[in-house]
């Protein structure tokens, strides 16, 4: 009897994760839609650019009022970065890395809403799955890391020429002495950078949302008698305190993220290999 | 992974905002913020200018203020020069004048005593005169004898 429970109980822990993890898709197999991430990250684009564009509307030479001033230190912030670790002049680079930055933050910070509450909200209206966070679905970081890449290729190209490229492969980091070596490493070196760009942010956000759902069934598990007592105030705090160091998390993936487009970029716009 | 089609729906997603992000926000914002800061610029220029054209005049003011001082140091000099030279000539004129008055003086002095003694002496020649009447009890001429008389009254 209390094996069965403990089963049953098991096995909706499982159930209950699983389904958080759940996508809203449409289609099968390569025409998989996941609409919940398509539809959320361009709603926070949409926010994103509508209030900065409201912001640049209003904005004023004179000194900068509130929300103003605030939109300002990030541009600043994001300048600052570019002029740091980019040689040379890009003026693709600053606003890249300025969507890729509150991009990135805007799509973490969903993270920070109680995990039950969108899907919830979802049921109501007949949605059967809701993964609210767009950066847990691989898709979204390896899209991004996949758009820099193509980027990263672009500018190796225009930059050294397509000659001069190919002949990091063949020279980089062995001398000329090691030319199939060469190869091989500059190959998973190059081919590294989107796939830990991607795969960092991804991993930091779906193990973040992970600990988030393990603590939302803290509650849930003692079900209703005297155990909800302890854990419920215990679901209490660590989710507080979760939440408080997840938002230092969420804002670092985003910089991390900045930061590695700008260097990758700034690689390719250097001649020296 | 599986790669699906809501890869690169993101990518495309992505792209646009991209797209977005530098038409609408950043371009104009960052527009500003640069005539900002070259007005920020321009008005620190302008402060140093005025700084600099500030002491300039201060140090013109200093060196005015010092020619004044010893322009009005060498006006005190002469005046005072000046003051001594009229005090010696009020002096001197002063002298002058006493001089004069005293001499002046003197001459009156001197032209009464005269007076007084002619008076003196006409007096005593009619006293000898009357004297000598007495004397002779007779009445003398006066006019027979006016030399006599005359030569009477210079001799006292």
């Amino acid at each position: 009897m209390s094996q069965a429970a403990e089963g049953s109980s098991g096995a909706s822990t499982v159930e209950y994760i699983q389904h958080h993890l759940q996508n809203l898709s449409v289609g099968e197999g390569f025409m998989t839609w996941n609409l919940d991430t398509i539809f959320i990250s361009i709603a926070l684009g949409t926010l994103m650019v509508v209030v900065g564009g409201r912001v640049a509307r209003n904005a004023t030479e004179g000194v900068p009022g509130g929300f103003q001033n605030f939109v300002e230190s990030i541009l600043e912030f994001v300048q600052t970065q570019v002029k740091d670790s980019f040689p040379g002049h890009n003026p693709l680079i600053a606003p890249l890395a300025l969507t890729i930055f509150v991009w990135v933050w805007l799509m973490n910070f969903m993270d920070l809403i109680p995990v039950d509450l969108l899907p919830l909200i979802g049921t109501w209206i007949g949605l059967p799955y809701l993964k609210v966070v767009p950066t847990t679905d691989l898709s979204t970081p390896m899209a991004m890391a996949l758009v820099v890449f193509g980027l990263t290729l672009f500018y190796n190209i225009k930059v050294k020429g397509l000659g001069g490229y190919l002949k990091m492969f063949l020279f980089h980091p062995f001398g000329k002495f090691a030319v199939p070596a060469n190869i091989v490493m500059t190959t998973i070196e190059e081919i590294a950078k989107p796939l830990s760009l991607g795969l960092r942010l991804f991993g930091n956000m779906f193990a973040g949302e992970l600990v988030f759902l393990l603590i939302a069934l803290l509650g849930g598990a003692a079900a209703l008698g005297a155990g909800l007592l302890i854990w419920f105030p215990l679901q209490v705090v660590l989710d507080l305190a979760w939440l408080l160091f997840h938002i230092l998390v969420i804002t670092l993936q985003a910089f991390i993220f900045m930061v590695l487009t700008i260097v990758y970029l700034g690689m390719a716009h250097t001649t020296e290999h | 992974m599986n790669i699906t089609v809501t890869l690169f729906a993101q990518m495309i997603a992505f792209g646009l905002l991209i797209w977005f992000v530098n038409k609408v926000m950043w371009g104009p914002l960052s527009g500003i913020m640069e005539a900002r800061q070259k007005r920020i610029a321009d008005g620190l220029a302008a402060a140093e200018k005025g700084k600099h054209e500030q002491e300039l005049a201060e140090k013109r003011a200093t060196e005015l203020l010092k020619e004044a001082k010893d322009q009005a140091q060498e006006i005190v000099v002469q005046g005072q020069k000046r003051a001594s030279e009229i005090v010696e000539e009020a002096k001197d004129t002063a002298r002058a004048e006493g001089d004069r008055i005293v001499a002046a003086a003197n001459a009156e002095l001197e032209r009464e005593v005269n007076q007084a003694k002619e008076a003196l002496r006409t007096q005593v020649a009619a006293i000898a005169v009357a004297g000598a009447e007495k004397v002779l009890k007779r009445e003398i001429d006066a006019k027979a004898h006016e030399d006599l008389l005359n030569d009477l009254a210079t001799q006292i």
